[in-house]
């Protein structure tokens, strides 16, 4: 390189007194380096309930794993009962030493804290294997096309057509609501949704020459399929993502709901809100605190996908509209 | 006078390379079907994209292959790498028929052959920075030895296309056109290949940054005597970096000769008509140029025309020959063959012509070459022979032409009705 | 950013003959990243029956100026100077009266004829309908006037296509169809934009030599916007060489093609394979790649790809000035020079690229 640049200074430069340029090409235009990721992220920005619902899925993030640890009260901790107005022992209402009240045995804030990280888990779970599993679906299904792909996409119609709910309340029940087994049913039900929606980018961007670059470089389908494929449905494959974290939250609260979920002593959100459903009239804190979490999670996760969504979205140029 | 001598010289045999040729291509076809739309998708017909090529590629060579859209030059270079099936013919690399192999048997051999596309958009992986996209082709035939060593392969590859080695960790789409260009030769050189396929690998880019990739290109065929299949509709380009060029028409070929011989004496009246369309750089010259202007538009390759597939927008056809010559171009397939000049040319009525890029030159058909012309019409055997890629095989009526049965501008056969 | 645009004076608007007159013309867009400059202060005349080229890379913003003479920017577009067609303002012309001169005082034709077909109706139907609005005529007149049209502009069997909705022809023929409804309105001005990028040379050549008659029929003004050296050649008789949204090199084409005196002209034509040359030359490529026109330093946009750039060009930006007594003007400092500089000479052959490249 150096030596294509010497040449050229030295044996090509037209003559005449002056024209020595030493700096010829050296001189660095003014456009900053944009990679694709900081251009995402400055769309990203641009979408402000996003990037405020991202601030508050932190929050909660943090307040589902970490503040247990500087709580004083713990999930299982029995506490001492108030006097309420009848003179009777009962739970205590909300106050500076129980900000969420208690129920009739336990700290409140501690409880939801607890229910709150489970409810996330088994979320994210759901987002990981379902769109894991999905992905791996929908591009096995795309790459491969004909008899391959009807196949996989029967198979997917099918597991559709099948009501989730039940067909995961009755295989809950018998594995004794452990977290993980509701995850991983739950994702079994959310992986055709994404593989549907990964073959469709799978099935566009097989027709592109980069694909067949890389056949002609000799690539086997398999280095195709992972090395190739799967990375460019990434922004697809994280709307999904997201999505899929919202949905789980919710069905994970029905599956609980109906008593099916995770089993005490353990909680989650949704066993909150099923065990204290009675309480609204009473004791309304011991519903509705686990209920706005509810809220806020799926709220918020759902405004996250929005504006990955937007920041991901190829069309999307420079220009300002 | 140019033309007289053409007529005198009995022209040298077309110097060829020595050796066996690296690449052997025979009556390679490709025919895509056409499926009724519905349910059931009948194939209802067949779209001739590739008919009957055949072609052969040296050691250091560049052979250009040249044709308008729709004329299968494309294909034929994707049925060369294997990338689709060919439906008949064979492709030999080295004394082994492509055609035959299996796509894993075919890894191996990939290697040697590596292909450019037009796109230097599209034909990056865009999730992939500089680094990886060079570094591929090795790890997928396992040469990326460490990744020091590695690296150090991918640093020499983009330093050798002109690549500041530096910028291996951006990504594609932060470089200009040619510069990405500049990426694909460098993944394409990176296993030593023996042949670069090159599909249109300049006509993406700006002219500024053409000339400086077809450099590149002159100076690595140079260094690593490669041979170089170019595909290009441009024949400027192709005048400065071809030693053979094929002209396709329709899926076939129609002239093949020496890069020089050809533009110095084009004879099949497309390849004559396509060097005087394109427009010279030079106003005077362009200026004073005749054209010769084809009517019409390529017709569909799903059903080309009998006989001679360019004899609907032919000139020669349409306003030299009388309608005994007209039946041999409408009944009679003309072969590929050199029948007085030095090179192939697939026309019953070829002469050379020498004044479409010298100014001011005769033009005239010489009495050597209208002695290798058909005379009287085409005989009924010959006139029913089955057309190669025919859409119906097996034998035809011959179309006679006679008073009321006239040729229209588009080279159509109109039966007058009195 | 306003330059100070010195051109020649033999084109200013005292010229009688003056059909259009673009002066200082400036487009920017905003965008996130800042404003994009894509046309900087252009200025050129255009005279009745005169064919003019512009030519320039992708990029350059020829094909940006053009459309802001037509004004059919997007509207976040910002445009200042002045385009004046007959005497009349054009820019900040409301729309109306912009669509009345449009296609009919001044007629349009882009790269892609479909823009300028209407889908729903027969192209017959559309050439008769552009008789109608200059010519009193009857209907019947009017088909036949269409089909004479079509003919013209080498059409076979005309009677049959005026039956045609514009999906049923090719690429070439709509295009000759576009050029045959120009000729129906009689245009002054034909403005050209890359009219046979998309078609095969073959069929180039035919819409060529129909926009030719054209103009010999309307004896309208032609400005061709093109990349292609080859087709200005051979059509047009000035030439404005534009490179980073500026007029770099104006002149008749003989003097530009023969004697360039900017540097990047010079390079332009150097880089061209020849056709007509049997002599293998290496081409001598440009360095590098046009700047963005975002942000554009100070001084001469082409400097870093210019060999023979100096200190004063990464200073002050050249004004597009005259060579003495010519109508030839280069915006380059060192234009006297750069004339008799053969490119080999001035660019090298190299083939390596190791300028820095410019992020879109």
């Amino acid at each position: 390189m150096l030596e294509t640049h010497e040449t050229l200074k030295e044996g090509t430069q037209p003559g005449g007194p002056g024209v020595d340029k030493p700096t010829l090409t050296e001189r660095e235009f003014t456009v900053k380096e944009r990679k694709q990721w900081q251009m995402a992220l400055r769309r990203f920005l641009r979408h402000r309930a996003a990037v405020v619902s991202l601030v508050v899925f932190v929050l909660l993030v943090l307040f589902a794993f970490v503040l247990p640890y500087f709580w004083h009260y713990k999930y299982t901790e029995f506490v001492s009962l108030c006097t309420q107005s009848n003179g009777l022992a009962g739970p205590c209402s909300p106050s500076l030493k129980h900000p969420f009240g208690t129920d009739s045995t336990h700290d409140m804030l501690a409880v939801t804290m607890r229910g709150t990280g489970q409810s996330l888990k088994v979320a994210f779970l759901i987002a990981a294997v379902g769109t894991g599993a999905g992905a791996l679906w929908g591009v096995v299904s795309g790459f491969f096309g004909g008899f391959v792909d009807s196949t996989l996409m029967r198979l997917a119609d099918l597991v559709l057509t099948i009501p989730s709910l039940a067909l995961a309340a009755a295989l809950a029940h018998k594995g004794g609501g452990s977290l993980v087994l509701i995850g991983l049913i739950l994702a079994g039900v959310a992986a055709p949704y994404v593989a549907r929606v990964v073959r469709g980018v799978v099935l566009s961007l097989r027709e592109r020459e980069f694909i067949e670059a890389a056949r002609a470089l000799g690539a086997s389908n398999t280095r195709i399929m992972f090395r190739h494929l799967l990375p460019n449905t990434i922004p697809v494959l994280l709307v999904n993502a997201t999505l899929l974290i919202a949905q789980g939250i919710l069905a994970e609260t029905a599956l609980s709901y109906v008593g099916f979920g995770i089993q005490s002593p353990d909680t989650s959100l949704g066993v909150l809100i099923s065990t204290n459903q009675g309480a609204v009239e009473n004791q309304p804190w011991l519903f509705y605190f686990p209920g706005v979490f509810i809220i806020l999670i799926a709220l918020s996760v759902n405004f996250i996908g929005d504006g990955l969504r937007d920041a991901l979205d190829p069309r999307q140029t420079r220009e300002r509209k | 006078m140019t033309t007289v001598e053409l007529g005198k010289q009995t022209p040298p045999p077309a110097p060829r390379p020595k050796g066996e040729p690296v690449l052997s291509v025979r009556n390679l076809a490709k025919h895509f079907p056409i499926r009724s739309k519905g349910l059931i998708r009948r194939k209802v017909g067949d779209v001739h994209a590739v008919c009957d090529v055949s072609f052969d590629i040296y050691d250091r060579e560049t052979v250009c292959i040249v044709g308008e859209s729709g004329c299968g030059k494309t294909t034929t270079g994707r049925l060369v790498l294997n990338l689709i099936p060919a439906s008949s013919g064979s492709v030999v690399w080295r004394g082994q028929d492509l055609t035959t192999i299996s796509s894993r048997g075919m890894r191996p051999l990939r290697r040697d052959m590596q292909i450019v596309f037009q796109d230097p958009f599209a034909s990056l992986d865009p999730r992939m920075n500089v680094n990886e996209l060079v570094a591929e082709p090795l790890r997928i035939h396992g040469q990326y030895r460490g990744e020091n060593k590695g690296r150090e392969q991918v640093r020499d590859l983009l330093a050798q296309v002109g690549l500041n080695p530096e910028h291996g960790s951006r990504y594609a789409h932060e470089f200009s056109g040619g510069q990405r260009q500049r990426i694909g030769i460098a993944r394409a050189l990176a296993l030593k290949p023996r042949l670069l396929v090159l599909d249109e690998p300049v006509s993406a880019l700006d002219v500024s940054i053409q000339a400086g990739v077809i450099n590149l290109l002159e100076d690595l065929q140079e260094e690593y005597g490669l041979a170089f299949m170019f595909i290009s509709h441009d024949l400027s380009v192709i005048r400065h970096i071809a030693d053979r060029v094929v002209v396709m028409y329709l899926g076939k070929v129609v002239e093949t000769a020496e890069a020089d011989e050809l533009f110095r004496r084009p004879s099949h009246p497309y390849t004559q008509a396509l060097m005087s369309a394109i427009p010279l750089p030079d106003p005077v010259k362009e200026r004073e140029r005749k054209r010769i202007l084809l009517t019409g538009d390529v017709p569909s390759p799903v059903s080309p025309p009998s006989g001679c597939r360019f004899r609907t927008r032919c000139p020669k056809f349409a306003n030299e020959l009388d309608n005994a010559q007209r039946e041999w171009c409408v009944n009679v397939e003309p072969a590929l063959e050199a029948k007085f000049t030095a090179h192939e040319a697939a026309c019953h009525f070829a002469s050379a012509r020498t004044d479409i890029l010298e100014v001011g030159a005769d033009m005239r058909a010489v009495p050597a070459e209208l002695a290798q012309w058909p005379t009287g019409r085409p005989s009924d055997e010959q006139a029913s022979q089955p057309m190669s890629c025919a859409p119906e095989d097996g034998a035809r009526e011959p179309i006679r032409i006679s008073d009321d049965v006239t040729v229209d501008a588009e080279g159509e056969l109109v039966v007058e009705e009195s | 950013m306003t330059i100070d645009l010195e051109v020649d004076d033999t084109q200013r608007e005292a010229d009688p003959d003056a059909l259009l007159v673009v002066d200082n013309l400036t487009v920017s867009f905003p965008t996130d990243d800042g404003v994009v400059q894509a046309v900087r202060g252009v200025s050129y005349t255009v005279r009745s029956g005169e064919a003019m080229g512009i030519v320039g890379e992708s990029g350059s913003g020829k094909s940006v100026s053009s459309m802001a003479v037509m004004g059919l920017l997007p509207r976040n577009a910002r445009i200042s100077g002045s385009v004046r067609f007959r005497g009349q303002e054009l820019i900040g012309l409301d729309e109306d009266e912009y669509a009345k001169l449009r296609g009919n005082r001044i007629a349009m034709i882009f790269q892609d004829p479909l823009t300028s077909l209407n889908p729903v109706y027969t192209i017959g139907f559309q050439i008769a309908e552009a008789v109608h609005a200059h010519h009193e005529v009857s209907k019947q007149a009017a088909l036949e006037r269409a089909v004479e049209l079509l003919d013209i502009v080498g059409i076979p069997y005309p009677e049959q296509r005026i039956n045609n909705y514009p999906h049923e022809l090719s690429g070439g023929m709509r295009q000759r169809v576009v050029i045959a409804i120009a000729m129906a309105n009689n245009p002054d001005v034909i403005i050209a934009d890359e009219p046979t990028t998309a078609l095969d040379v073959t069929v180039q050549a035919q819409v060529l030599e129909a926009l030719e008659t054209a103009r010999e029929e309307t004896g309208a003004a032609l400005i061709l916007i093109t990349h292609d050296l080859g087709v200005i050649a051979g059509h047009a008789e000035r030439i404005a060489v534009m490179y980073a949204g500026k007029l770099v090199e104006t002149g008749t084409t003989e003097e530009v093609f023969y004697r360039p005196r900017m540097p990047y002209t010079l390079g332009l034509l150097g880089s061209l394979p020849r056709l007509d040359k049997q002599e293998h030359e290496r081409l001598t490529p440009i360095k590098g790649a046009p700047p963005s026109l975002l942000n554009l330093p100070p001084g001469c946009p082409f400097t870093p790809r210019c060999p023979i750039a100096e200190d004063i060009c990464d200073r002050d930006e050249p004004a597009l000035l005259a060579a003495e007594g010519t109508g030839h003007a280069a915006a380059c400092h060192f234009r006297s020079r750069v004339a008799d500089i053969d490119a080999a000479e001035m660019f090298g052959t190299d083939a390596a690229d190791d300028a820095p490249e410019v992020l879109a």
